[in-house]
């Protein structure tokens, strides 16, 4: 009787979730796979091959926008740890009382904003006729209207913006958990700041480092709005072509072959990150 | 650097200085956004012309048009809003029953459906935008070419939104709830069951209501996304845009101080949501 009654609480709540999870993740990715190796022959007729993926590579306006957006993503996420450690730091470890809340609560300003928001406001700030230019010439630092929007460090800044809080929140929650005893004791032990640095706090600290890695290089990579409405004629983004063959040129297989080449690159690099720093997925998104 | 540890005032003060660089970077973009809505000028930028509220109010006879008569506008703010409900309840309702599944029960292969569970975070919402819209839809394509049958539930549309965002908001409302669900003490349950308590009534006055925090945070944090996500819904909406979608095509016009009331009007709306839940919060504990 009991071990029926669990069983059937086990189905209730099994069902639910392979619902969700066969239906709207698996299933998907299945048929988006199986859609990347057709080719169209004629309207109506299909054909098995590997066409779209050498279309990838002899085509060298996408594997150089490829290899370009996940470069970028890439050190933007490291920029982004950069920027965000100290204040991670000052927040976990040295502002007190009521000033440690607002400040984390001041990090979390930017969420109360959509991407795009975000976007637009950066737009207003960089773009010719914008803040920074209008202030510029004001002091008289400019003669005319600069133009600092529609290149890459524009891309970059917009980019840090949207990944801070997913960099913050981590960080602060695994450096609260330290114990002040082993800094200490690495100082009296003769080590300087940096050797402190690398020797206890950063290994520490790797899972909250890890995870905030994962999440902004993984908002980085599959961002659209920021490189489109920021990023020059130059600054290709890879979203970018999967939304032009699926909405402008309706060539869902080329689409479906470059979204897989997408999602191979995140998980590549998701699982270098995870197996060079000794972590898993589990531990540090659980 | 920790607080028993002697640092040079040089530190401090370059410390300083980083920080209300870094809280200055954080809040300009939104601030300048912000006070544009109220600038009188037909274009959000400097010089500043005076303070207006018709990007507001205008009712389109002056050659303005506030943002409460922008009928195209208001239609999206609807759509959003229905489709941030849906998401809301599927994905808390969802994300209760996996949080359960996972702290909860034993069962063979819990490992691997975890990090099953898991993965939507590690795919990037475009993707998960274009294999719903590739599977869903190419069906739809499919029946309607080989036996006429019409599924017009899953062409491009308020449905497909839906279940794109129900995708990556489940695992958040999942770890969301099921941090709050490790907390709990058991005994307290079982405690309830020695005094008569059928499970289910053990599960609706004891458990849920520990629960019902993180719950109504789960729903705000739901709500939020659903409404502010550009990525996965633009794959998949169809005729009826939309907000995040239809203001990405104006700004594509060009820019106007009605995207500016637009954007203050969402900022105030997510605070106060996110107050709300924190003051109800802390109420609670």
């Amino acid at each position: 009787m009991r071990s029926s009654a669990s069983r059937l609480s086990l189905w209730l709540l099994l069902t639910p979730f392979l619902l969700w999870i066969v239906l709207l993740v698996l299933l998907p990715h299945l048929q988006m796979l199986r859609v990347s190796f057709q080719v169209r022959e004629s309207w109506d007729t299909l054909d098995w091959g590997f066409q779209q993926y050498q279309n990838f590579f002899s085509e060298s306006y996408y594997w150089r926008t490829f290899v370009r957006t996940g470069v970028m993503s890439l050190f933007t996420t490291f920029l982004t740890l950069i920027i965000a450690f100290p204040i991670a730091w000052y927040i976990a470890r040295l502002a007190r009382g009521r000033s440690k809340g607002l400040l984390f609560l001041a990090c979390l300003i930017p969420f109360w904003a959509s991407e795009l928001v975000r976007t637009y406001g950066w737009m207003i700030l960089l773009r010719e006729s914008g803040v920074f230019s209008a202030w510029l010439q004001a002091l008289g630092w400019a003669d005319g209207p600069v133009e600092m929007l529609y290149n890459d460090v524009a891309v970059i800044i917009g980019l840090v913006y949207n990944g801070l809080l997913f960099m913050v929140v981590p960080l602060v929650t695994t450096l609260e958990g330290m114990d002040e005893n082993l800094v200490e004791a690495g100082y009296d032990l003769g080590g300087g700041h940096f050797t402190v640095l690398r020797e206890i706090v950063v290994p520490w600290a790797m899972p909250g480092i890890v995870s905030g890695c994962i999440v902004v290089f993984m908002l980085t990579l599959g961002s659209y709005l920021t490189p489109i409405l920021m990023g020059g004629k130059d600054s290709a983004w890879f979203t970018q072509q999967i939304f032009t063959q699926f909405i402008t040129r309706f060539n869902w297989e080329q689409g479906a072959a470059l979204g897989v080449l997408l999602l191979v690159l995140s998980s590549l690099i998701v699982w270098i990150g995870l197996r060079v720093t000794g972590q898993s997925l589990r531990k540090v998104m659980g | 650097m920790i607080r028993s540890v002697p640092r040079s005032r040089l530190f401090d003060a370059l410390y300083l200085v980083y920080l209300v660089a870094f809280f200055v970077y954080l809040a300009l973009p939104l601030l300048v956004t912000a006070v544009f809505a109220f600038n009188d000028a037909p274009f959000p930028s400097l010089p500043w012309k005076g303070f207006t509220l018709d990007w507001y109010f205008a009712d389109g006879s002056g050659g303005r048009t506030g943002l409460f008569h922008d009928d195209t506008l208001l239609s999206a703010l609807w759509v959003s809003a229905q489709i941030a409900f849906w998401v809301t309840l599927c994905s808390v309702a969802l994300g209760c029953a996996n949080a359960v599944l996972f702290e909860r029960l034993e069962f063979r292969g819990k490992e691997l459906l975890y990090l099953l569970m898991l993965l939507p975070l590690v795919i990037p919402g475009v993707i998960l935008g274009v294999s719903i819209l590739v599977f869903y839809s190419g069906m739809a394509n499919d029946l309607s070419r080989s036996w006429g049958i019409e599924l017009d539930v899953f062409r491009p549309g308020m449905t497909l939104v839906v279940m794109g965002q129900v995708t990556f908001i489940t695992t958040l409302a999942t770890l969301v709830i099921a941090s709050r669900l490790r907390k709990f003490d058991r005994q307290l349950e079982e405690a309830a069951l020695n005094l008569g308590a059928t499970p289910v009534v053990a599960w609706f006055t004891v458990t849920l209501p520990w629960l019902m925090p993180s719950i109504l945070g789960a729903a705000a944090m739901a709500f939020l996304m659903s409404f502010e996500n550009f990525n996965t819904t633009v794959m998949l909406t169809g005729s009826d845009t939309p907000l995040t979608v239809a203001l990405f095509s104006r700004l594509r016009e060009g820019s106007t101080p009605v995207l500016n009331a637009v954007a203050l009007f969402l900022m105030v709306a997510s605070a106060l949501l996110a107050l709300a839940v924190t003051r109800g919060d802390s109420e609670k504990s």
